[in-house]
């Protein structure tokens, strides 16, 4: 249960942000989030809620993009979307795909600010 | 009041990463070849190491720092192989980060190792998210465990860049497929090289010697391997 750390990782990069433009109310954050990243969306928005309370972000709300695994494969020279992390293989042609181009995405993309 | 929406696009454990990469040139500068070991609790992970350094302490230098929750006791035990230990205690954090292994190596001297080993917290999950500047990732299993644990975890194993099977002179005991288990391996991280070997009876910890070996040369000549995010 790394999430809480994750969370207070996502609040930190958002406080700075809200100093960075002289307080400013932040009233969404957006994350992108992949398959490969090791965090689960549900137990993170449970521990976001958590970790919120005590700061000056404690109405902001978290926006989770998920974002499929997205292979490269060899063998059709294309990229290709992967739908589970247990079978990395082209759902084309049945090669595996060890050439992750996308799924360990774990970054906050954009801030909703009040103007 | 309206609001308006703002691009940031910030790694979300950038902190971790910055010190990782640091931490990762100065692994390389002091030509030492630092191996992570990740794995469930019980798999066997401190017997494997403890092993791997009485293997390694005649011909080369080397020494490991471990990660717990709670107590020192892996610390204590791999003291018997007369190399250098650490511990980490991580409290209630469930993996190790970048930040305690670069606290944790403040008063040793890296340049005087050729080996270094960190053995992470016990968990298949957390570890997954954090790069600790090692050149190599080994993820282990035990055959005790069941020959799906790869499908149960696949982003920890597709971080890694060799699976170990432990426990192999139990196999027969457990009834352990190991096809099933090498399929499951490979289905989540194709091409990932697999050692099957026992601590306790020795089956195999030549094949691990070896690839440790080869590591060490591609530390040596600078080529680093490592697919580690």
């Amino acid at each position: 249960m790394h999430e809480l750390s994750i969370a207070m990782s996502v609040l930190d990069i958002a406080a700075d942000e809200a100093e960075r433009r002289n307080g400013a109310n932040i009233t969404a954050i957006h994350i992108k989030l992949g398959p490969l990243s090791g965090v689960i969306p549900q137990a993170l928005v449970s521990a976001f809620d958590l970790a919120r309370e005590t700061t000056p972000q404690a109405g902001c709300i978290l926006v989770i993009e998920e974002v499929p695994i997205i292979a490269y494969c060899e063998h059709c020279q294309a990229s290709r979307s992967i739908e589970s992390p247990q079978w990395l293989c082209c759902p084309e042609c049945g090669a595996p795909t060890a050439k992750i181009e996308q799924g360990r995405e774990l970054e906050v993309t954009a801030l909703e600010i009040e103007a | 009041m309206s609001t308006r929406l703002v691009e940031v696009r910030t790694k979300i454990l950038k902190h971790n990463d910055v010190v990782a990469r640091e931490l990762r040139q100065r692994f390389e500068e002091a030509d030492v070849c630092v191996v992570s070991l990740v794995s469930s609790p019980g798999s066997g992970k401190t017997a494997f190491l403890e092993s791997t350094l009485k293997m390694l302490r005649d011909q080369y230098r080397v020494a490991a720092v471990v990660g717990d929750l709670a107590t020192d006791n892996d610390a204590n035990r791999l003291a018997r192989a007369n190399v250098p230990i650490k511990q980490i205690t991580t409290g209630t954090v469930c993996h190790l980060e970048a930040e305690m292994v670069r606290h944790s190596l403040e008063d040793w001297n890296i340049n005087e190792l050729d080996f270094l080993f960190i053995e992470n917290v016990g968990n298949l999950v957390c570890p997954s998210a954090y790069d600790l500047g090692e050149q190599s990732r080994a993820v282990l299993f035990s055959v005790t465990e069941g020959e799906d644990k790869p499908l149960k975890y696949p982003t920890i194993f597709n971080t890694g860049d060799v699976a170990i099977i432990t426990k192999m002179d139990l196999a027969t005991a457990v009834d352990f497929d190991r096809d099933a288990a090498r399929g499951n391996i490979l289905a989540v991280r194709p091409g990932m090289r697999i050692i099957e070997l026992s601590s306790k009876s020795g089956i195999g910890m030549e094949a691990w010697l070896e690839f440790l070996k080869a590591q060490r040369n591609a530390t040596k000549q600078g080529i680093l391997t490592s697919t580690t995010i």
